[in-house]
């Protein structure tokens, strides 16, 4: 699969969520460089790209789908999320309480977005009142950064 | 995909024991399991991890969640955990420092 681009189409539901993760880690495996400890690392980057998207438009509400559109070029695995919500701006994402400080078990969500930040390589967020849309990159052994 | 909870006593320990995917989707059966445990009294509560093959930031909430309920009726929650991938999910986001988590249930029961 690699140098092809594949497209999946998601009803925007939770049941969902497991065959995107799927998806994306066969491709991702497809590249034989990339090592299987960060194929597990994009895959929940995806989980957690695709339950955003999926709460997005639970929030709206809307019935359009989620797409994902997953390419591996030998260099990179890179995975686009794309949801029809509401858009959010993550550099306004509230900062939890350090996890020493009781008030830390306040907050049970929101940790997500600094999930995806640590696993991959690269993250664009891109965001409007007509949707998200999060681009994932993870380089492959081929591919690393000087 | 699915999601076992099973639940055995031990020690004074009610250990929910969990396989599979925890989810978006499979996490609201998790948070209800816990929530009738801590509903039918129990208090002392070991959640062992070591069946579960994957567990992302809804998993972790339901924990948070389940946590924060037992700490209010003077409880705990204690984890069993040794698979690096899932560690690495609670290392990335300081909760290591929140759980206590162990090597097996005997290491848990073992530090009461």
């Amino acid at each position: 699969m690699v140098g092809e681009v594949v497209e999946l189409e998601i009803p925007a539901r939770a049941e969902f969520v497991a065959l995107a993760r799927l998806v994306v880690s066969a491709i991702a495996a497809s590249d034989s460089t990339l090592a299987d400890e960060r194929i597990d690392d994009l895959k929940l980057a995806v989980s957690e790209a695709c339950t955003n998207a999926i709460e997005a438009h639970g929030a709206i509400p809307t019935d359009e789908r989620v797409l994902l559109r997953c390419s591996a070029d030998g260099g990179a695995v890179e995975v686009a999320i794309q949801d029809q919500g509401g858009g959010f701006d993550p550099a306004q994402l509230p900062d939890h309480p350090p996890v020493t400080d009781p008030d830390r078990l306040k907050f049970e969500r929101g940790l997500g977005i600094p999930l995806i930040r640590a696993l991959v390589d690269e993250v664009e967020f891109s965001s409007s009142g007509s949707g998200t849309s999060v681009r994932l990159l993870m380089r492959t052994a081929g591919g690393q950064e000087a | 995909m699915d999601l076992s909870l099973d639940v055995t006593e031990r020690d004074g320990y009610s250990v929910l024991s969990v396989r599979g995917e925890v989810d978006v989707y499979t996490a609201p059966k998790f948070r209800e399991r816990l929530i009738e445990l801590v509903s039918d009294g129990k208090y002392e509560i070991i959640v062992d991890l070591e069946g579960v093959d994957f567990l992302d930031s809804t998993g972790l909430g339901v924990l948070v969640g389940g946590l924060k309920r037992l700490r209010s009726h003077e409880g705990d929650l204690l984890l069993v955990c040794t698979q690096s991938r899932i560690l690495k999910v609670f290392e990335i986001t300081g909760l290591t420092k929140v759980f206590s988590i162990y090597e097996s249930v005997d290491a848990a029961v073992a530090d009461d």
